[in-house]
């Protein structure tokens, strides 16, 4: 075991060599660049066996990747923003051709006007392209993640692509302790990846080819069920790797919840400042507790029905915005619930876009003015906008 | 209850170290069982232009992720910000400042907050670290942090140059060192 002082996009890194990430395709980008200068450095050193591959743009990254996966190879990528729009096309190559890749998006603004900072929009843009999608709030659980997306997307039942995404400089690059378990221990953990279908001359297959109307929809519906049974996956995955290493993962992280009446619905670093703001609540005697949303995609309805049932109302802070619409974890978690008989009121704000700072006093008058009923119900409402 | 947790601001120009130094402080830090967190204000350093840092440790696991609004300390790697900007913004009542300066402590005065100075200027270039024009001082200003504030040992700090340095290791814990024997603690 490991502990150091390590930046987000190193944890990213150190993830992806202890995964033994076979080949690397990868484009730079801020706030991304160091998750790839790293890899390289390990791969030139020899200290990662994987094949680096240069590329021209973020598209050709993942079409490398995606060539890689199709040979059998565990591929990663890491991009951001920008650079993942720009990846849009072969996304939903990976997914719908069942490639167990694994990305990491550090969440940044999207441009114009340019601003390197973090919101989620980025991410929340790929939602329909058929990737898992994971949100982490501390460097150790980036760490964690990138070693758990790889077995989680390459279990028989999933054999999916699979996105981590972290707070641009929130995380990428802020230094923090990471604990990292010795090399032994995580290729039990995660033995290599096997591909069942692979690009092979002694056992030649046609891959990607044309699909008549009378069976394409049949695999789609196969991909939407392997996205859902994912979700299993995820929490058994999550379960070993906590007997393993000592911390558990689950789809949400449930903080203080017991005996709630008014939860915050949370995703990213802003759930972990928001901890501190339950726990002053709490003794200001709030009965208040917090959702942590680690899953996007599949989006994990029946745990927001469950916590649903015991509270009178929700508050739900997006860091993103569909425009015309709300904030994506809003839309969601309102549409689990419609045809459930008790639902709480549900309140959605939409708040740090373009990397404001959020802090520990914007969540705790969110939590009161909830409290209190006084937002807006059928509208989203903007946290300390200034117009 | 008794404040655990503790914060300290960086000012310096792009170039001049200051994020490496928030990092080297809470890498430090960590080695005496502390957790940490280390930042730059916004990440995009230019060369020569006013940059912040951030250092955060606490006894207890840190779940805060937002900037750092009155930190317990102060830390200014280049005396000719203090013409520029408000270096002293939200620092709490009774808190210390470290300036890289040739003067006196007692040539500077910010209400309450108590001042040290360090020259690390000189020690740097004395270390050979950086350039006379252009020399990199947060090695030196890390010393004189440990003896001023005094909850970070010049071992521990040492042992975290040699972790984050990438370069002139041995030159850099000397300079760190040198700092620490000059600067007079409380």
């Amino acid at each position: 075991m490991v502990k150091k002082v390590i930046y987000g996009n190193h944890a990213v890194s150190y993830g992806a060599r202890d995964a033994r990430a076979e080949v690397i395709a990868a484009y730079p980008i801020t706030p991304q660049t160091q998750v790839v200068e790293l890899l390289s450095e390990f791969c030139a050193s020899g200290e990662l066996k994987a094949k680096f591959i240069k590329v021209e743009s973020e598209h050709s990254a993942m079409a490398a990747c995606v060539g890689a996966s199709a040979a059998g190879a565990r591929a990663f990528t890491a991009t951001s923003s920008q650079g993942l729009a720009l990846m849009h096309e072969m996304l939903h190559w990976a997914s719908n051709a069942r490639h167990p890749i694994v990305m990491a998006n550090i969440n940044r603004a999207m441009g114009p006007p340019w601003n390197i900072w973090t919101d989620q929009n980025d991410s929340i843009s790929q939602r329909d392209t058929g990737w898992l999608q994971f949100y982490c709030s501390t460097n150790q659980e980036v760490y964690d993640t990138t070693l758990m997306t790889f077995k989680i997307c390459e279990n028989d039942k999933v054999l999916l692509p699979g996105m981590l995404v972290l707070d641009a400089f929130v995380l990428s690059h802020t230094s923090e302790v990471v604990d990292m378990p010795l090399q032994e221990e995580i290729d039990e953990f995660l033995p290599p990846y096997r591909a069942k279908y692979k690009l092979d001359l002694d056992d030649p297959r046609a891959f990607g080819g044309l699909m008549f109307p009378d069976w394409y929809y049949e695999l789609k519906y196969k991909q939407h069920t392997s996205m859902e049974e994912a979700l299993d996956v995820i929490e058994k995955v999550g379960k070993e790797f906590g007997d393993r290493f000592g911390r558990y993962y689950g789809l949400v992280e449930e903080y203080r919840i017991e005996e709630a009446e008014i939860v915050l619905i949370v995703s990213g670093t802003i759930a972990q400042t928001s901890k501190e703001a339950v726990d002053i609540l709490r003794k200001e005697g709030m009965k208040i507790g917090l959702v942590r949303m680690r899953t996007f995609r599949p989006f994990p309805k029946e745990k927001i029905r469950k916590i649903a049932s015991k509270v009178n109302k929700m508050i739900v802070i997006d860091r993103n915005i569909s425009f015309g619409s709300e904030g994506a974890f809003f839309t969601e978690t309102k549409a689990c619930l419609y045809n459930e008989k008790d639902r709480p009121m549900i309140f959605g704000v939409i708040i740090g876009l373009g990397g404001r700072d959020v802090t520990v006093e914007d969540i705790m008058k969110i939590a009161k003015k909830g409290k209190e009923g006084k937002f807006k119900v059928n509208e989203i409402n903007w946290w300390g906008v200034k117009l | 209850m008794e404040k655990e947790m503790y914060e300290v601001r960086f000012h310096g120009r792009g170039g001049q170290g200051a994020v490496t130094a928030a990092t080297i402080l809470a890498d430090a830090a960590f080695r005496e069982g502390k957790d940490v967190q280390a930042f730059p204000i916004f990440g995009v350093e230019r060369r020569g232009a006013p940059v912040a840092a951030f250092m955060r440790m606490d006894t207890k696991p840190i779940d805060l992720k937002t900037q750092i609004y009155e930190p317990d300390s102060i830390v200014v790697l280049d005396p000719t910000l203090l013409d520029v900007i408000d270096v002293t913004k939200g620092l709490k009542e009774g808190g210390k400042i470290i300036i890289n300066s040739s003067k006196k402590a007692s040539e500077f005065k910010f209400g309450k907050a108590k001042v040290y100075t360090i020259d690390a200027t000189k020690i740097a270039v004395k270390h050979g670290l950086g350039t006379k024009t252009n020399p990199i001082v947060n090695t030196a200003i890390l010393g004189a942090y440990s003896k001023a504030v005094g909850n970070v040992s010049i071992e521990a700090i040492e042992e975290a140059i040699g972790e984050k340095v990438p370069r002139k290791k041995e030159e850099n814990k000397k300079a760190a060192r040198e700092a620490y024997e000059v600067t007079r603690g409380e």
